[in-house]
């Protein structure tokens, strides 16, 4: 497609769209709420729904029993609207209900400012939800970005029968961008896998090769039990510590089985690299600037780019690391994900560069960590 | 209804998850059955019916109902119920909820169900009490009695659900009892049938969480009562606002023709696939 100027939301919006998104339950907040705009005007035209709901709470529900009623279904929030959230996304954690939730971060607690970007969702991202439950969580710097990886959320929520959270920031929401669009027939879109057993023999729980039971839809004549009790296969309620045990360790399996096909990232100019500068959404923008100018003032130092924050992609820092590569890491919050990295790669290996007044991170605040990162070594 | 009870069988998980884990004499496992027998007379094919509920004693009963059920979140049945009623509009949805489940935790999406008039069958099952946590005071406890959580008698006052459905935008509002079981069946028949969001309070007085703590007698007493407590609508129409205190007005309580959701948002997609047809958007 031809290029043309494009807002992050809106790319959020249209990738949902080529996925094969047909509904969406929101509720406006700021900085998504151009999302739930172009859904409202978009859906009915493809023969989908729209609905604004009277919560973030009603939101998520109604994206949930839409989900379970065979279609694809997600909304988008803001992080006072994720906190009400949270309890439902451990609901489809728990029942293996395919849906996205997006994320785009402003700076918190609370009311926090509503109209500056943040990335301090990711830890409530990861274990916002109570108990110990996988999820996947994806992050874009680029318009781009934010219509692939949409596409690529809606993917691996079908595929592994999964929330998926969409962390965007109020930079990425907001900014417009020349984007070029890739054409519909290139854009790679997966279905869950229905049952091709008879109702009798389907189990929508059960233990599968692939550790992803496939998902029948209401009204197709399997007439099974959805719960958010711990359940045995056929999804009645259990307390059999053999059916509890086993659930768990397939939910995760799912995830970490699969780590390679979800883990998404970029690296530049890491091979020659002693430092390397580790950033994720609005604030890789600034990363990449800060190691291009520390590059050409002829610091070896390169770049990785996380799109994918949940699963942890740790085998890329321990290979990193393995090869004595030391780590800074550039986040706008006071440090989240750096303990993810300290914890793979040990804590003096990785410096911080931290903000959460709403403000972006700049280059230069990277190139200063840069640089003492390398007199330290240096001495 | 005889021939639909002896039809009830077919529509149970009898195989599955039997015996309910509902206290001896609760009025739960009635309006259950009342649920099958309309389903039953409807003839409406177990395919096309979801169950939704939330949590507490009555979200306990999808699971041992043979249609596509569903146990949510503490009063979230409804919205999770939109949702799914939005993506296949032809299923009859029924919501299965308790008072503290639809009224208190669930308060906000109940009056914007109702609002939508989205067609969805609300069962309320009204025990006056939060029953699986053990009594304490709910939405719909009478002023003065006792909960483990009023232990001083209950200051809130009661919240009229047939009156705050009607205001909110229900098509169809209707009451009975455990007691009054034909009735329950007939108005789970009316209320399934009709188009737009209708609400259906079973009045089942718990014994165990409410009555003991209120020393109202024994299951059986309990259950004598609501025959007592019970007057009909008409009965209702010829007695003062003094004499109605404490009781239960019984029957269809408010019916109206009003725009349905799902219907409505078609036409909006309508609209929408003309307008792209036009090649005006």
């Amino acid at each position: 497609m031809s290029p043309r100027l494009l807002q992050g939301n809106a790319a959020c919006a249209l990738g949902a769209l080529a996925a094969g998104c047909r509904f969406f339950g929101g509720y406006p907040i700021t900085p998504s709420t151009e999302i739930a705009e172009v859904m409202a005007r978009e859906l009915p035209k493809v023969g989908g729904t729209f609905i604004q709901m009277e919560d973030e709470i009603a939101s998520i529900a109604a994206v949930l029993g839409a989900s379970v009623g065979g279609i694809k279904a997600m909304t988008a929030t803001s992080g006072p609207g994720f906190s009400l959230m949270q309890e439902n996304i451990g609901y489809a954690a728990m029942a293996e209900i395919p849906c996205v939730i997006v994320n785009v971060q402003r700076a918190g607690p609370s009311t926090g400012l509503p109209t500056s970007p943040s990335q301090g969702d990711v830890m409530q991202a990861r274990w916002g939800s109570h108990g110990d439950h996988p999820i996947i969580a994806l992050s874009p710097s680029t318009v781009r970005e934010t219509f692939d990886l949409t596409v690529c959320a809606f993917n691996f929520s079908e595929k592994y029968r999964t929330p998926v959270i969409l962390l965007m920031d109020e930079v990425v929401g907001h900014m417009r961008e020349r984007t070029e669009l890739p054409v519909t027939e290139m854009i790679e879109v997966v279905d869950r896998i229905q049952p091709n057993v008879p109702p009798a023999w389907y189990f929508p729980y059960e233990e599968t090769s692939a550790d992803v039971p496939p998902f029948a839809s209401f009204g197709e004549g399997y007439r099974f039990h959805i719960t958010g009790l711990f359940h045995d296969r056929a999804g009645f309620p259990t307390l059999r510590l053999d059916e509890i045990q086993p659930w768990l360790e397939r939910v995760f399996n799912k995830i970490t089985r699969h780590v390679d096909d979800i883990t998404q990232f970029q690296e530049e100019w890491v091979d020659d690299a002693a430092t390397v500068v580790v950033a994720y959404g609005a604030t890789a923008r600034s990363a990449r600037e800060a190691v291009k100018i520390a590059r050409q003032g002829g610091r070896k130092v390169g770049l990785v780019k996380l799109l994918t924050l949940w699963p942890f992609p740790s085998q890329i820092f321990r290979r990193l690391a393995r090869q004595g590569k030391r780590f800074v890491m550039a986040e706008m919050n006071l440090g989240q994900l750096s303990l993810e990295l300290e914890r793979v790669v040990g804590r003096n290996r990785v410096r911080g560069v931290h903000r959460a007044d709403g403000q972006m991170i700049t280059p230069g605040q990277i190139l200063e960590a840069i640089r003492r990162r390398q007199a330290r070594v240096e001495l | 209804m005889r021939r639909e009870t002896h039809k009830a069988y077919e529509y149970l998980r009898h195989d599955k998850r039997f015996p309910n884990m509902w206290c001896a004499g609760c009025g739960i496992g009635i309006v259950m059955g009342s649920l099958i027998r309309a389903v039953a007379h409807l003839e409406l094919d177990k395919d096309e019916v979801a169950v939704i509920s939330g949590i507490g004693c009555t979200g306990r009963m999808p699971v041992y109902l043979d249609f596509n059920t569903m146990h949510t979140t503490h009063g979230r049945a409804l919205a999770f119920a939109t949702g799914l009623k939005m993506a296949r509009p032809g299923m009859t949805v029924i919501v299965v909820m308790g008072d503290g489940d639809a009224l208190a935790i669930g308060g906000n999406h109940f009056i914007h169900t109702a609002r939508r008039n989205i067609d969805l069958t609300a069962i309320i099952v009204n025990n006056l009490t939060y029953g699986m946590t053990g009594g304490q005071v709910s939405p719909t406890t009478p002023t003065g009695k006792l909960a483990t959580t009023a232990p001083y008698g209950n200051v809130d006052q009661s919240f009229p659900i047939a009156e705050l459905a009607k205001a909110a935008g229900a098509s169809l509002v209707a009451r009975s009892t455990v007691y009054h079981v034909t009735e329950l069946d007939k108005l789970l028949v009316k209320a399934i049938q009709k188009k737009g969001f209708s609400v259906v309070e079973a009045v089942s007085y718990c014994h165990t969480g409410y009555g003991r703590l209120n020393r109202l007698g024994r299951p059986v007493d309990m259950m004598r009562a609501l025959k007592e407590d019970a007057v009909t609508v008409k009965a209702a129409d010829e007695m003062s606002a003094d004499e109605l205190k404490g009781r239960i007005v019984r029957g269809l309580l408010h019916e109206a023709d009003l725009p349905e959701y799902t219907e409505l948002y078609a036409q909006v997609i309508a609209q929408a696939q003309a307008l792209v047809e036009e090649g005006q958007s």
